[in-house]
């Protein structure tokens, strides 16, 4: 090991820490854990389980199910399938996201902090800054990225928890808002080839379809079909190129 | 209220149905991703599923809205979504643009179309 790697590992964790000053998402992280703030808040949990839940969770539909579920009183059994489906989305983004920080030589538990991280925000960036970062400095950039949106998110957190009974309800409807406008904004600028274009057109259509055809794992199932139809189109592309 | 009658559950019901549930998809992956390279084509489908699950999440946040943003009209939920598109094209394809128009759309129908 040369004996600058500590410092070029650091300067990559701080990098990918500011990095996420200029990123939108920061922005965006920061609206939508005012409203889950203000959730805990609302269905009578403590500041301190709501920030816990935020950076345990690390995924704004999970926490929000979370929160409203176990507020109104479901069972644990319903309230552990909801998360747990809402949650499917990560299994392809780690896998999609890994084999772009790890080296052949990378320990799996290294993995495991980067894998906590991966969320819609830091998936979308990280596939967008990634490629300029050189790959021994990726694991520590995608760490930085990570802790930068988590203290944006904790911030947040408290500040909609103590913000809670003061706001109104169009800007409380407005926050919820966030989420699906940045994932659809994020999700179109880093779709750059047809295949992406076509699995989140299909995605789109299909995703409200399964779910008002009531078919169970609604959003497995449509992810699933979509993105294989785009793929499969995307290889009978090339076969004829 | 039955799964809130203590901190202490409160605390457990985090872990065991909050975190786990959610944290359970990323094992996996770290699982999964073990062998593949950057290039495989393999991860060409894979990200095509995640693109098509998160454009599912996003399609189902705005037509079944959660919370309060049910109270804002579904067609003003789908046209705001649809003006913050045409902004994010027409602005140097600029997420900020796109969110911040569609949010300004939603507002706007909202004070405008609510009863």
């Amino acid at each position: 090991m040369s004996c600058d790697a500590p410092t070029s590992t650091l300067a990559a964790y701080r990098a990918g820490f500011m990095a996420t000053w200029t990123s939108v998402f920061s922005y965006v992280l920061f609206g939508t854990y005012i409203g889950i703030g203000a959730l805990g808040h609302d269905f009578g949990f403590s500041l301190v389980w709501t920030v816990t839940a935020t950076l345990l969770v690390w995924a704004g539909p999970a926490q929000v199910i979370l929160i409203s579920a176990l507020g109104a009183g479901a069972s644990f059994i319903e309230v552990a399938v909801a998360v747990g489906l809402s949650a499917v989305r990560l299994l392809p983004m780690v896998v999609a996201m890994l084999p772009m920080i790890k080296r052949p030589e990378t320990r799996a538990w290294k993995l495991v902090l980067p894998a906590h991280f991966t969320a819609v925000s830091l998936w979308v960036e990280a596939m967008r800054l990634l490629p300029k970062v050189p790959r021994e400095n990726r694991i520590a950039f995608c760490n930085g990225l990570g802790t930068g949106y988590g203290i944006t998110a904790t911030t947040a957190t408290i500040t909609g928890f103590y913000l809670a009974a003061k706001l109104p309800p169009l800007m409380s409807a407005a926050l919820l808002f966030l989420t699906p406008l940045a994932f659809l904004m994020s999700t179109l600028r880093n779709a750059n080839m047809l295949v992406d274009r076509l699995a989140l057109g299909l995605g789109l259509i299909l995703g409200p379809l399964f779910a008002y055809w009531q078919i169970g794992l609604d959003l497995m199932w449509s992810g699933i079909a979509a993105g294989t139809a785009a793929y499969a189109v995307h290889r009978v592309r090339e076969a004829l190129q | 209220m039955s799964a809130l009658s203590g901190e202490f559950a409160a605390w457990m019901a985090l872990v065991l149905v909050g975190f786990l549930p959610n944290e359970m998809w990323r094992w996996l992956g770290v699982i999964f991703a073990r062998g593949l390279d950057e290039g495989a084509e393999i991860l060409v489908w894979v990200r095509a599923v995640a693109t098509a699950i998160l454009a599912g999440v996003i399609a189902k946040l705005t037509i079944f809205a959660p919370g309060v943003l049910a109270t804002v009209p579904t067609p003003v939920r789908l046209a705001a979504v649809l003006i913050g598109f045409m902004a994010f094209v027409l602005i140097r394809r600029s997420v900020l643009a796109g969110v911040i128009v569609g949010e300004m759309a939603l507002v706007v129908g909202a004070l405008v179309f609510s009863p």
